[in-house]
């Protein structure tokens, strides 16, 4: 069953909330990236707000769903996820990046309440979650295993490693999203390395290919749910069709804005749009 | 014909591995030679070969690790150490994750295989992880024990740089041991010898020698590299005012690194001598040949210790 509208509305609502919070922490802070955040934030609303079984109540069950951000430079937006669920206070997002914070620049497990895999290189989120997978199947458990990956990660080769692996193991239960923003750190991904037809390439590699619009809230439920809902001994990927900056439109479609700090200038104009689309 | 390290790892593993059903095994298509085989024969539910891939392998084992599960990760120790490094550092050192990396062929144990299946540098990759249990076991009692304390008792990320070959035992079976301990395998006045890995039984022999020469030495099994048991340098320094550390690892970064380090930040400049692999490839050849040729067999290290010793007297003269 798809979310009503009502429901729509108030993630949209809070998705808004999460980029405004997180394009003030980041310019208060000077450091963290903003690009990939705001790229991401439905796709980590989502997850967290509806299709994940994770709560502060069972972060320690053995059956809990995980997310695991294999992009983890988008760690910004994941922490006003998790903050939002309760793991830790609001005000904590203040120490991120900060000597003795329990926010660190990419995520730390064990540091981090809700971090369920420390990440930062990447193409290694994948692997982790297959083997995440499989461990749930050995306890017979149906918990699912979301892992988050950029578009630009693609180019490591652990992850069509992973991707073999999780095609091998059978593990269905194994729900890669992918934030296809087409943009990375040094341009545009068609340049940088062509991933060619990405459909094809983990067609081919034994997963189900689902596509959305990732930062549609509606559609990026459904398709998870229709991924929760396949049982048919494959993994599945879901293609999230994002904007590298998505909110601001100086942001969007751009390197520029992948992790460097954010000027008052640019903030002030960020903040127009962001508080606008708030306030309409 | 000596007991080859892998074979009883793989036993080991076997045996201690299906009395606990939280233990998992991983391996890159090398399971016929790792001797990971053995468990995957007898529990294949729980033995996942990954095939020629290893990073993604390291990285599937922190998964298995944070669901509660003590995996062994098997492959030759130049892999495990390189392609796996960036996982066994990131995800599963800086997490203190529970996953046991089990480096395969260490040293020159990859013989005719050359340079490139040689691995001389794992004890140094893996001493540089923050954590990271570093262990290189010398016989087949002391190999079993440690399977067995890995999957029973130890809690954290741990590295054991395993022999494709083996050599006379050193152990009575039965034998215990501590993990960060040093054993001590025969005392003695004149200097002490630490090794690890087959370099034990070579310097046994080297230190048996040498008692028909008259010199009484000390023999040290380090078998943990880290925590390395700093106690037992300083105290062998003090008492025999010579110290050997001999490894078939470069000189570079390993053993005789992590004594060097002991001796210099406790103000004990005693004679002191590295026997290893001096900054350089190896080559193609038999595994005897190899020691042989590298400067890491019985006649180099008694070599060696003569001469540390006669530098102990040319100091006290």
């Amino acid at each position: 069953m798809s979310l009503t509208k009502d429901r729509v509305m108030e993630l949209e609502t809070l998705c808004r909330r999460f980029r405004t919070d997180t394009i003030a922490l980041l310019h208060r802070l000077q450091t963290g990236h903003a690009g990939g955040s705001l790229s991401v934030c439905e796709i980590l609303t989502v997850l967290y707000m509806e299709c994940a079984n994770i709560s502060v109540d069972n972060r320690c069950a053995p059956d809990r769903d995980r997310v695991v951000l294999s992009k983890g430079h988008a760690a910004p937006m994941l922490y006003r996820c998790l903050s939002e669920k309760g793991f830790f206070p609001l005000e904590e997002l203040e120490t991120l990046r900060q000597p003795g914070s329990r926010l660190q620049g990419h995520p730390s497990m064990g540091k981090t309440p809700g971090v369920e895999l420390s990440t930062g290189p990447l193409g290694l989120g994948l692997s982790a979650g297959v083997g995440m997978a499989c461990a749930n199947r050995l306890q017979g458990n149906g918990a699912c295993v979301f892992v988050v990956l950029g578009d630009g990660e693609l180019d490591e080769g652990t992850v069509w490693e992973a991707a073999m692996a999780a095609a091998k193991f059978r593990c269905d239960r194994l729900i890669a999203i992918v934030d296809w923003n087409k943009v990375q750190l040094d341009g545009m991904t068609r340049d940088v390395m062509p991933m060619g037809d990405l459909r094809g390439k983990w067609s081919t590699f034994g997963w189900n290919v689902l596509e959305c619009d990732g930062h549609d809230i509606a559609q990026l439920y459904d398709a998870i749910q229709t991924a929760k809902g396949l049982a048919d001994g494959k993994p599945c990927v879901i293609l999230a069709n994002t904007v590298k900056g998505k909110g601001v439109s100086f942001m969007e479609n751009t390197n520029l804005y992948h992790g460097k700090a954010i000027d008052d200038d640019e903030f002030s104009r960020a903040m127009l749009e962001l508080e606008g689309a708030e306030n309409a | 014909m000596p007991e080859a390290l892998r074979d009883v790892y793989g036993e080991s593993l076997r045996r201690y591995g299906l009395a606990n059903d939280r233990v998992v095994v991983l391996d890159a298509d090398l399971a016929t030679s790792t001797k990971s085989v053995l468990f995957g024969k007898a529990c294949p539910d729980r033995f996942f070969d990954v095939g020629i891939a290893e990073a993604n392998m390291v990285s599937m084992a922190a998964g298995f690790a944070a669901c509660g599960y003590i995996p062994f990760v098997n492959t030759f120790a130049t892999f495990i150490a390189s392609i796996g490094a960036v996982s066994a550092k990131c995800l599963i050192g800086y997490s203190h994750l529970n996953v046991r990396l089990m480096g395969g062929n260490n040293g020159l144990t990859g013989g005719y295989d050359g340079a490139t299946h040689h691995c001389l540098d794992d004890i140094n990759v893996m001493r540089g992880i923050p954590g990271m249990l570093v262990t290189s076991p010398c016989d087949p009692v002391q190999m079993d024990w440690l399977v067995q304390t890995l999957i029973d008792d130890y809690r954290g990320p741990a590295y054991v740089s395993i022999s494709r070959m083996g050599a006379g035992p050193v152990y009575k079976a039965g034998e215990r041991f501590t993990l960060g301990k040093a054993k001590r395998v025969c005392a003695g006045a004149d200097a002490t010898v630490f090794a690890c890995g087959l370099s034990v039984p070579r310097a046994l022999e080297a230190v048996d020698r040498l008692r028909q020469e008259g010199l009484s030495i000390a023999l040290w099994d380090m078998f943990t590299l880290k925590p390395l048991d700093e106690e037992a340098v300083r105290d062998a320094a003090r008492e025999t005012g010579a110290i050997v550390a001999v490894e078939e690892h470069s000189v570079l970064g390993g053993l005789g690194t992590a004594v060097a380090e002991v001796l210099a930040e406790s103000g004990l400049a005693v004679p002191f001598r590295r026997v290893g692999i001096r900054d350089r490839y190896t080559e193609s050849g038999s595994y005897p040949q190899l020691v042989e040729a590298f400067g890491l067999g019985v006649d180099a290290i008694a070599d060696a210790v003569r001469q540390t010793v006669a530098r102990k007297k040319g100091a006290r003269g």
